[in-house]
Parts: C-alpha cells; sequence; structure tokens
C-alpha cells in the first residue's frame, strides 16, 4: 500500500502523462484512492500497470456502487495488487447517470444508461466482473467483447441492485400491520 | 379395530375358498391363519412405495446441510427406508426442495420434476422454499408452490433433521392413503377463522385492537401501535 505522499507522487506520475486524469485522492484507513476521470480510466489503469516502478499488474476486484442521492450517482471501483511488493491501490471512477438528467426531458433520457470505456484489454479477469457491473448497475462497458447479463435471466428487465429498484417480493401479513389491510381474508 | 379384525376374518374365509382343492380339513385352516393376508392391489402397492421412497440427490442452498446429515447414523433416513439418494430424476419419487429457489432455477427445478417417473411426490423443505423465506427480493420465487406441486412443507430456517424425517413420515402416510388432517379437523375447530368470526358478530382480534385504538389517547410519539403501557407514560 503506498502510503500518502506516494499516492500523491503516482497522482502527479499519471497527471504528467495526461492532464486532468486525476481528479482527487483520498488516504483513509490506509487504503490509497486515486479518483479519476472516467473518460480516461484507462489511461490511469494503464500507467499503474506498464510503468516499471508500479507494477499494478494484477486486477483483484472490479465492482460498481450506486450513491443515489448523491451526484454523480455511480461509481466503479478498481483494486489494483501489484504482487510484488503487495501493495494495494484503488481507483474510483464517479459516473454521472444521464437518465436523471431534467434540463433535456426527453423521454428517451430514461433508457440511457452510464457509460465507461471497459478494460478487458488491460485485465482479462475483468470480463465477467464487468458482465456482472452491468447486471446488476446497467453500466455500460464500452468495447467489452461479450457485454450480457451474467447473474440475472437474460430476458430480466431492469437493473436489480440500483439503489431506486424496488426490492420486490410479496407483502406479507404479521399481527403488527393486519390493521393496514382491513378484511384481508377475504 | 374390532371390526377391521372381522372384515379380516371375512377376507380369510374368501381365500380359504379359493385354496379348497389344494389342501384340504385342518391343513388349510392352518395355513390360511398363519400364512394368509388379504389386501387390495392398491393398498400393497402403496405401502411398498411409502417404504421404499428413493429421494434426489438435489440440493438448492444451506437445507442441503441438513438434508445430507439426514443419511448419516445419527439421523439415519434408511429407518423410513429413504437412504437411497438416486443422482438421476428418472429414478426417484421424491424430490426435496432443500433451500430457496431462484428465479433462475425455476426453469431448472420444473425440468427436474419434469424428468421423475410416476408416481413422484415433492417436499418442501425450509422456510425459502415454502414462501420465499427472508429472501423477499427481487431474484427468488416466493414459493416453490407456484411452479410446482408440492406435497409437504417442512417448516424451519433450516428445520432440524427430525423435522424433515417427520414430514417424511406424514408423507409416507400421504402414500398410503391416510393422509393426516389439518389441525381444524383434527380439533374440530371450525368456526374459529376470521370469516366465520364475522358472520357469527364475535369480534376478531382485529376488531378488539381498532376498538382500543380509538379508546386509547393519541401519542404522537409514543410507541407506533398508539396503545399505551402502563408504568411507561411519556409526558406529554
Amino acid at each position: 500500500m503506498p502510503d500518502a505522499p506516494g499516492l500523491e507522487l503516482i497522482a502527479q506520475g499519471i497527471e504528467e502523462v495526461r492532464q486532468g486524469t486525476v481528479i482527487e485522492t483520498s488516504f483513509e484507513h490506509d487504503r490509497a484512492t486515486l479518483i479519476v476521470n472516467p473518460e480516461n480510466v484507462l489511461h490511469a489503469l494503464t500507467w499503474l500497470r506498464d510503468t516499471p516502478e508500479q507494477g499494478y499488474r494484477f486486477l483483484s476486484s472490479l465492482h460498481a456502487a450506486d450513491y443515489l442521492p448523491a451526484s454523480p450517482r455511480f461509481a466503479i471501483h478498481y483494486e489494483l495488487i501489484c504482487r510484488e511488493r503487495v501493495e494495494r491501490i484503488n481507483v474510483k471512477a464517479l459516473l454521472e447517470d444521464p437518465a436523471s438528467g431534467e434540463t433535456n426531458g426527453a423521454s428517451s433520457d430514461a433508457e440511457r444508461l452510464p457509460e465507461i470505456d471497459s478494460c478487458v484489454a488491460l485485465y482479462p479477469t475483468a470480463d465477467f466482473q464487468e458482465r456482472e457491473v452491468y447486471d446488476f448497475f446497467g453500466i455500460v462497458f464500452r468495447g467489452h467483447p461479450d457485454l450480457r447479463r451474467i447473474a440475472m435471466p437474460e430476458n430480466y428487465v431492469g437493473w436489480p441492485q440500483r439503489r431506486d429498484f424496488p426490492i420486490g417480493g410479496e407483502p406479507v401479513l404479521f399481527t403488527h400491520n393486519e390493521i393496514e389491510a382491513p378484511r384481508w381474508f377475504e | 379395530m374390532e371390526v377391521e379384525r372381522e372384515s379380516l376374518r371375512a377376507r380369510q374365509l374368501r381365500a380359504r375358498d379359493l385354496l379348497r382343492g389344494d389342501l384340504e380339513g385342518r391343513d388349510l385352516e392352518q395355513h390360511v391363519e398363519e400364512r394368509l393376508l388379504t389386501t387390495t392391489l392398491e393398498n400393497a402397492l402403496n405401502w411398498g412405495r411409502a417404504n421404499a421412497i428413493f429421494p434426489m440427490t438435489f440440493g438448492l442452498a444451506c437445507c442441503a446441510i441438513e438434508q445430507i446429515s439426514l443419511v448419516t447414523s445419527r439421523y439415519d433416513i434408511a429407518r423410513f427406508g429413504a437412504e437411497a439418494f438416486r443422482a438421476t430424476p428418472r429414478q426417484a419419487d421424491l424430490l426435496i426442495l432443500s433451500g430457496r429457489v431462484s428465479i433462475k432455477m425455476a426453469p431448472v427445478v420444473r425440468r427436474v420434476y419434469d424428468q421423475m417417473l410416476e408416481p413422484k411426490w415433492v417436499m418442501a423443505m425450509g422456510a425459502c422454499s415454502s414462501s420465499g423465506g427472508m429472501f423477499a427480493n427481487y431474484a427468488v420465487v416466493q414459493g416453490a408452490d407456484k411452479f410446482m406441486p408440492v406435497d409437504v412443507h417442512v417448516p424451519g430456517c433450516p428445520p432440524r433433521p427430525e423435522a424433515v424425517l417427520h414430514g417424511l413420515n406424514k408423507l409416507q402416510r400421504l402414500i398410503r392413503g391416510q393422509p393426516d388432517l389439518g389441525w381444524r379437523q383434527r380439533y374440530n375447530a371450525f368456526g374459529t377463522e376470521e370469516w366465520a368470526r364475522l358472520e357469527t358478530g364475535e369480534p376478531t382480534p382485529e376488531a378488539i385492537e381498532r376498538a382500543a385504538l380509538a379508546v386509547a389517547p393519541k401519542h404522537s410519539e409514543t410507541g407506533e401501535r398508539g396503545i399505551e403501557v402502563p408504568g411507561t407514560e411519556s409526558d406529554a
């Protein structure tokens, strides 16, 4: 795990090659996180993987999170490991929800999905993990070789791990909420 | 019981008439009393079926661990003749749904059920396969009886192996054509249902609660039920 100055050096190194890639760095609870511009996420990952003194050549996890009231709403987290030095670094790309745009109220906005570049070419293990993120959050990975649902049935409609997705199931009547449904047995 | 014994005697006498000619006299009487038991073909078949159940080797989730321990010497499902877990649905006649059925698994479970030969029975083991259980969400079928018939529901999360064996005993009685009655029939408890209470004018629990709510002083911040608990008065 790079320490806080090391994280700043990494951010500087990435910035030197391409301006505007690293938006912010955060170092909390001994976890180093680079918050990067989603347009340049592949650049940041390539730099971390291919720079000889970095060598983060192992993607241990790729996952998404939905921070619904916040904007930008989604984040893709990449957790990288350098196995020679046993060091970890997190890369986080924040994504706006294009469906929430209120300025242009076109009806097609509701079906628009957030997009980000796929990193399968850099890390082949990202294949299934990006499919899983697409499956549950509806985030499209541009350039993914085979982007379709992986866990849910292929004809499923909706993105079930989003925070505004209804939980589902069936309402269950207990004695404490029986009074809310008078004559429920009819 | 006495009636049954008499009908047994009548059947033995009928069988004696069939055997007359091969044996005679005292030999015939002795043979009939010691060796013969008459029954219907259906009863004999069902007796065999109930005591030689072949369950399917099929686990869905954590209940499968309890299902596995059914076979161990501690619980020993072989006591009830159901120890031969078959690895193909074509040889099995009992499907134990041990765990939650996700919507992606449901077609598979249904296919396994369809591949089993008649006669076949299904036991929904645990809360999940009976009603969805704690998984009231987008991914889990809320009760396996939405897409296939279920004979026995065993409650529990997961049920103890003893509970599953109890369910197996109930299933055996069902197979023998003498299914156990529900508790309303057993205790003759008809007329205590909510709708029956409405018809007789007897106040239902919910009507009593509504009346209590109307009488109780309104506390906006005390408990959600609005019913005052003695000794815990809040200063309004």
